[in-house]
This record gives C-alpha cells, sequence and structure tokens, in this order.
C-alpha cells in the first residue's frame, strides 16, 4: 500500500485552554484533491498552519508522503514536497513577479544558497519561471513589483509562487477569497491547470468552487471531521446540512463578512 | 536569450538601473586625484573609499537584507585591530613579510578577521530579525566597545594601537609612505569591494536576501531557512566592512576604541540612510555626502555634527528614499522632457531655501560662540558684520531674521506643492503611456 500524501492521526490544538482541534484523523491519498470545508471558526486554517508547520500541533502526529513531519520548521517540510499559499496575499513585494516565480524555484532546483553563480546565467531557473509566469498569466507583467499588481494578479502570483518548487503536495488557503465570480472561475481553471498530477488540499468558503474542483471534501465543525466523502456524498449527508450547509439556503454560497472574523482569530495565533 | 534578458529584468530591489553607472567609477577614481591634487582633496578622497566599502557592506545587511545594525563598526573596528597587530608583527617579523605586498594585501586580513567575528556574531543574532536584532547589535556594539576599554593590551587603551605603514624596501618605488599610493591602494580596494558587492546582490543568496526581507514567513515557505540566509549575508558583509577597518589601519596607522564604537555604526547607518539604501549605489554618495561633513565641515565650523543631523532629519522627514531615490526621480523626469517644468519653481524654492538655511546656520554659529565666548574672542563675522554673540540685539536680528525667511520658505513651499505633483502625475502619465 502506498502511503497517503498527507495523514493525520489524532490531531490536537489548543490556544491555551481553548480547543481549537479536537483530535483529527484524516487520509488523503496521492493525487486527490481535497477540499476543506466548515462553517467559520471551526479549526480549518488552524489545521492548515499545522500541516505545513507554520503553528506547531498540541498533539497527534502529520505525515507526508510517509515521512513524520510534526512538529519540523515550515523550511524543512517545503524541502520534503509540501508548498502552501496564505489566505491573505503573501508575496515578495519589492520582488518583481518573474523574481517572486524565480527564487520560489531555486531551492528545489539545488541553488540552495549559492553565492558563487550568477541568477541571470541559472538556465534552469530562468525558464522555469519563465513557464509558470506565462501560465499564470503575468508574462505582460513580468517585470512590476509585485506590490503594484492588482488584487486578482497577486492571488495568481500566490498560486505561481506556490507551484515553482514544483513540490507534489500542494495546500491552498482560500484561494478564491475577495475575488468577484468571472475571477473566480479563471481562478478555478488556473488551478485546476496549475495543480495538474499533483495532490491539492484547498480550505474553501466558495461552495461553488468546492464542488467544481473537489474530488473529496472532508467538513470540519467544532475541530473535529464530522464527514468526509464526494461532494455527492456530502450534498446528501443529512448532519452536514445540519451542521453547515442548512446555514445558508438554497445554492450554497457562504461568502459573508464572518470570513474576516475568523481570519482575525484563527489567522494570528500566538 | 533575448527572451530571457526581456523577462530577468532588474528587479525592484537594491540595484534597479545602477548598471551604466558603474563604467564611470573607474575612471573617477583614477581621475579625481589628478584634478583635486592637494593633500587636502586626497585625504578627503581616501576616506571616502574607505567609508564607500564600510556603507556599502553595511547596506547589505540593511538595505538588501532588511536587517538594522546599530553595531556594523565590531566587525570594521576588530578587522582594523586585527590588521594593524599583524601589520606590526609583520614589521618585526622582517625579511620576506615585511614588505609593500604585505600591506598591499593586509585588508583582505581585515576582511578574513570581519568574517570571523561575523561568524561569532551572527550566530546568535540572526535568530530573529527586525527590533530583536537591531536591539540585539545595538548591545554587542556596547560590549566589545568596553571591551576595548578593558583588554588594553590587544586594544591599546585610550591611546589606542599605532603602526608605521611603511615596512621593508619599496618596490618599484611603491612604498606606501606618500598618500597618493595609499589613496590608489584604497581605491583599487574601493573598487573590488564594490563590484564584489555587486556582484554578490546577482546571486541567489543575495536575491534570496532580498526575499527574505520582503517577507520572511514566505521564505520558509519556499524552502529557505531565514535564519541561515540573514547568517550567511552577516559574514559576507562583515568580511566587508573588516576590509574597509583593513583600509583605515593603513590610511589613519591608528587603530583606537573609537573605531568599534556606537558613534561609527551610527555614522554608517546615517550615511546609507541619507544616501538611500534601496539602491546599490546609495550607499556610495551617502559615503561621500558623510565624509564632505565629517571631514570637509568639520575643518570650518564646530558645529558640523550639528548640521549632518540636521541634513539628516530633513532628508528623512522630505526625501526618505534618500539621494539615490532623488536622482533617480530626476533621471526619470528628465527621460519624459519634464524637467525643464520644475526650473523656476525649484530655483524659487533653492532662494527660500538658501536663506533660510542662511538664519539657521548664522544662529548656529552665533550659538557656538555663545558657548565658547568664554575661550575665545567670541565675534562673529558674517559678509563684513560682526556679531557679537552676547548682544541682545544680534540675537533680536537673528531671531527676525530666522522668522522672515522661514515664512518666505513656507510660502514658496506652498506655492511648488502643487506645481511640484502636476509633475508627478504628468510622470506617471507619460510612462504608463510609454509602457501601455
Amino acid at each position: 500500500m502506498t502511503a497517503a500524501a498527507l495523514e493525520l492521526a489524532g490531531v490536537t490544538k489548543r490556544f491555551g485552554r481553548t480547543e481549537i482541534l479536537g483530535g483529527v484523523d484524516l487520509a488523503i491519498p496521492v493525487g486527490e484533491r481535497h477540499a476543506l470545508i466548515g462553517p467559520n471558526g471551526a479549526g480549518k486554517s488552524t489545521l492548515f498552519h499545522l500541516r505545513s508547520g507554520r503553528l506547531p500541533a498540541t498533539s497527534g502526529r502529520i505525515r507526508l508522503l510517509g515521512r513524520d513531519i510534526t512538529g519540523l520548521p515550515p523550511y524543512r517540510i517545503n524541502r520534503l514536497g509540501l508548498a502552501r499559499s496564505f489566505q491573505i496575499t503573501s508575496v515578495f513585494p519589492r520582488l518583481s513577479v518573474f523574481d517572486n516565480i524565480r527564487c520560489a524555484t531555486l531551492y528545489r532546483l539545488g541553488h540552495r544558497y549559492s553565492f558563487l553563480r550568477r541568477l541571470a546565467r541559472l538556465d534552469d531557473a530562468t525558464a522555469r519561471a519563465e513557464a509558470i509566469v506565462g501560465q499564470i498569466g503575468l508574462a505582460g507583467r513580468a517585470s512590476t513589483p509585485a506590490a503594484n499588481l492588482t488584487y486578482a494578479e497577486q492571488r495568481a502570483l500566490e498560486i505561481g509562487i506556490t507551484v515553482a518548487g514544483d513540490a507534489p503536495v500542494i495546500l491552498l488557503d482560500e484561494p478564491t477569497a475577495g475575488m468577484s465570480r468571472a475571477e473566480s472561475i479563471r481562478a478555478i481553471a488556473l488551478i485546476r491547470r496549475m495543480t495538474e498530477g499533483r495532490t491539492l488540499v484547498m480550505v474553501e468558503h466558495d461552495m461553488s468552487v468546492v464542488f467544481e474542483l473537489a474530488d473529496r471534501i472532508s467538513v470540519l465543525v467544532q475541530g473535529r471531521i464530522l464527514a468526509s466523502g464526494t461532494p455527492a456524498q456530502i450534498r446528501g449527508d443529512g448532519a452536514v446540512r445540519q451542521a453547515y450547509l442548512g446555514q445558508v439556503a438554497g445554492p450554497i454560497r457562504d461568502q459573508g463578512p464572518g470570513q474576516d472574523r475568523e481570519q482575525g482569530a484563527e489567522g494570528r495565533g500566538p | 536569450m533575448t527572451r530571457a534578458r526581456r523577462l530577468s529584468p532588474p528587479s525592484a530591489g537594491p540595484r534597479r538601473g545602477s548598471g551604466p553607472w558603474i563604467l564611470l567609477v573607474p575612471a573617477l577614481a583614477v581621475g579625481l586625484p589628478l584634478v583635486f591634487d592637494s593633500s587636502f582633496a586626497l585625504t578627503l578622497l581616501s576616506q571616502m573609499g574607505i567609508f564607500i566599502v564600510f556603507a556599502l557592506s553595511f547596506n547589505m545587511l540593511f538595505g538588501q537584507g532588511g536587517m538594522l545594525s546599530f553595531g556594523h563598526a565590531v566587525y570594521s573596528g576588530l578587522g582594523a585591530f586585527v590588521a594593524v597587530h599583524l601589520l606590526n608583527a609583520a614589521t618585526a617579523a622582517g625579511g620576506p613579510w615585511a614588505t609593500p605586498l604585505s600591506v598591499a594585501l593586509l585588508p583582505l586580513a581585515g576582511g578574513l578577521a570581519g568574517a570571523c567575528f561575523g561568524i561569532v556574531f551572527g550566530y546568535p543574532t540572526t535568530r530573529r530579525a527586525g527590533t530583536p536584532f537591531a536591539m540585539i547589535t545595538l548591545g554587542i556594539g556596547e560590549m566589545v566597545h568596553a571591551a576595548a576599554l578593558m583588554f588594553p593590551g590587544f586594544f591599546g587603551g585610550e591611546g589606542g594601537i599605532s603602526t608605521d605603514r611603511v615596512v621593508g624596501e619599496p618596490w618599484f618605488g611603491i612604498s606606501f609612505g606618500p598618500a597618493i599610493q595609499v589613496y590608489y591602494l584604497i581605491a583599487g580596494w574601493c573598487l573590488l569591494a564594490t563590484a564584489l558587492m555587486f556582484a554578490f546582490s546577482l546571486t541567489p543568496l543575495g536575491r534570496i536576501s532580498n526575499a527574505v526581507r520582503d517577507n520572511p514567513e514566505r521564505a520558509e515557505f519556499i524552502g529557505y531557512s531565514t535564519r541561515r540566509v540573514r547568517f550567511l549575508v552577516v559574514v559576507a558583509s562583515s568580511f566587508f566592512a573588516g576590509i574597509a577597518g583593513g583600509l583605515s589601519a593603513i590610511n589613519f596607522e591608528l587603530v583606537t576604541a573609537e573605531n568599534v564604537s556606537t558613534l561609527q555604526s551610527g555614522g554608517v547607518l546615517v550615511a546609507t540612510v541619507i544616501g538611500g539604501s534601496a539602491w546599490f549605489l546609495g550607499p556610495v554618495l551617502g559615503a561621500i555626502v558623510f565624509v564632505l561633513f565629517a571631514v570637509a565641515l568639520s575643518g570650518l565650523t564646530q558645529a558640523w555634527l550639528f548640521y549632518l543631523g540636521l541634513f539628516f532629519v530633513t532628508m528623512v522627514m522630505y526625501a526618505p528614499g534618500g539621494l539615490a531615490s532623488l536622482v533617480a526621480l530626476h533621471l526619470r523626469l528628465g527621460r519624459q522632457g519634464l524637467l525643464a517644468a520644475l526650473g523656476a519653481p525649484y530655483l524659487a524654492t533653492l532662494a527660500a531655501g538658501l536663506a533660510l538655511g542662511g538664519a539657521v546656520i548664522v544662529a548656529v554659529e552665533l550659538a557656538y560662540q555663545r558657548a565658547l565666548a568664554s575661550s575665545g574672542p567670541g565675534r562673529l563675522a558674517i559678509l563684513g558684520l560682526e556679531l557679537d554673540p552676547r548682544s541682545g540685539l544680534a540675537w533680536l536680528a537673528v531671531v527676525i531674521g530666522l522668522v522672515v525667511t522661514a515664512w518666505v520658505f513656507g510660502r514658496t513651499r506652498r506655492a511648488f506643492a502643487p506645481r511640484w505633483q502636476a509633475v508627478q502625475t504628468a510622470l506617471e502619465a507619460a510612462e504608463a503611456a510609454e509602457a501601455g
């Protein structure tokens, strides 16, 4: 049996006495597109931070492609094959779009901390960065500092940085947050294209995005996995409807102002 | 390859648009002492060369790596101490050690010593960036300065360690005794160090240090240990600071506790900010201005440090990007043909600014004369007018002068502001039209 791309066993997280995650077990097989949904404050973002090494877990084990990554710093987890994007755009604002992407390729291509070769001579990094800048549709903006991009362009750059290192497991934290409908549709197409052949795990509020992209969905409610299954199974699950989907009538699309509150509570842990 | 070049633009980092300038520098370095051949000019140029290396090495940390250090003189100063001891040891050893070649290579020894101290101090300091880093460097600076007075064996106590840079027999007439020979030695090292630091900014580590400056968390998620990046940058930066220290040991033939002092660390920070830390060549401009203040102006007035402070505050308030950003802005204006529109407003503002500056200078000089009146005649002659610092009438005139010139300057500035805005808007529109 091949190891799961990502496997969580009994993962808990407490901030002081507040329990955010109360024992999460989850296995995501290689190649799956997995979406994590749940009401505001359910612990989705916290779970993300634990998996990418941004926050330490209180207890439990996390395995990436069969290797235990519990407690490793983010750069080690990244080198083992996991890349993530951020809910709040996190790029290198004073670097050009091209340099943003190129920096993200350097470690994986083996250039690491080199100070004996010129960047411009690293043809492999240049070629890969050019390809990705083209794929994310920013070829015309390659020399623009990232800070001067529009919001949607920055989100595309964010995805570009995340996939540039060629990690087999990609975590996307609300990739379409704050986007218009048209921008969302473009973003979904981009995500589908850029994560071809990789394992994708995403937190998303926009249900249309979730049901369109995901092979499997897990519902997180009050720090526990309530249900896990295909989009059809989740749609039909009575407990899920009651706990989460029932909050919004009709075609489910939760993009209320509550998102910001959740970020305040979860995004800035101690 | 042409495609790669188009897509690999000068990043929005420290090296924007500094390319063609590089070629001017060697010509200037060789030619300047031929034009300005007085001994004073040579002193000035030599010190500028040393300070340029020092400021550029500081900016590897500050402008490129996002690390604000209040203790950078530790590396240049300790490099200078090691260099001066090595020079004295070479003189004592005699024979093949005691040649002008040893002197020429001494800055390299200073650099290696600086790098060693960079390894020692960089390891604990680079765990954190931001304010903790700044505070720790401040503490290390104070510690080393205190140690310099505690261990007179190595640091020479109050008097410092002196040396003689003329060692052994001259080679082809080169003994490094005459100031002009020392100048060319400094100029050579300055060019070499500048070229190496520029090259560093173009390597993977150099660019990743920009990335760590911009967003350390993101850098960790693309596989980089930010601590390791900071540590390597500190070591590289202290290597070049050590070269500056070695050069100053040769130039002054004396190294004292002053070389490792916070005053020196603060000076390089001031110079770098005045020059503009976002540009590779900004610290060069800053170093030149700083040495003009510290060496040329200090010969004219005891108030030079006051004027430097005033200039620094003015720059930070009105041109936070430093001299380099002003130069770059005017180059952009020139390219779009918008400079002419600023001519008249500039002249008016300049005239008003000069009048206000003159009034401030009279007030400052008069105050200094008053403070020093016990030790001298205490009279200030300005434009044939003699002012007595103890006369109330003189002070009344000074205050009136200050108020009037400040009022005129304020009015001119208010008239200038909308025209400045208009030119900026025109510039952005012209550049947007060019790009799109």
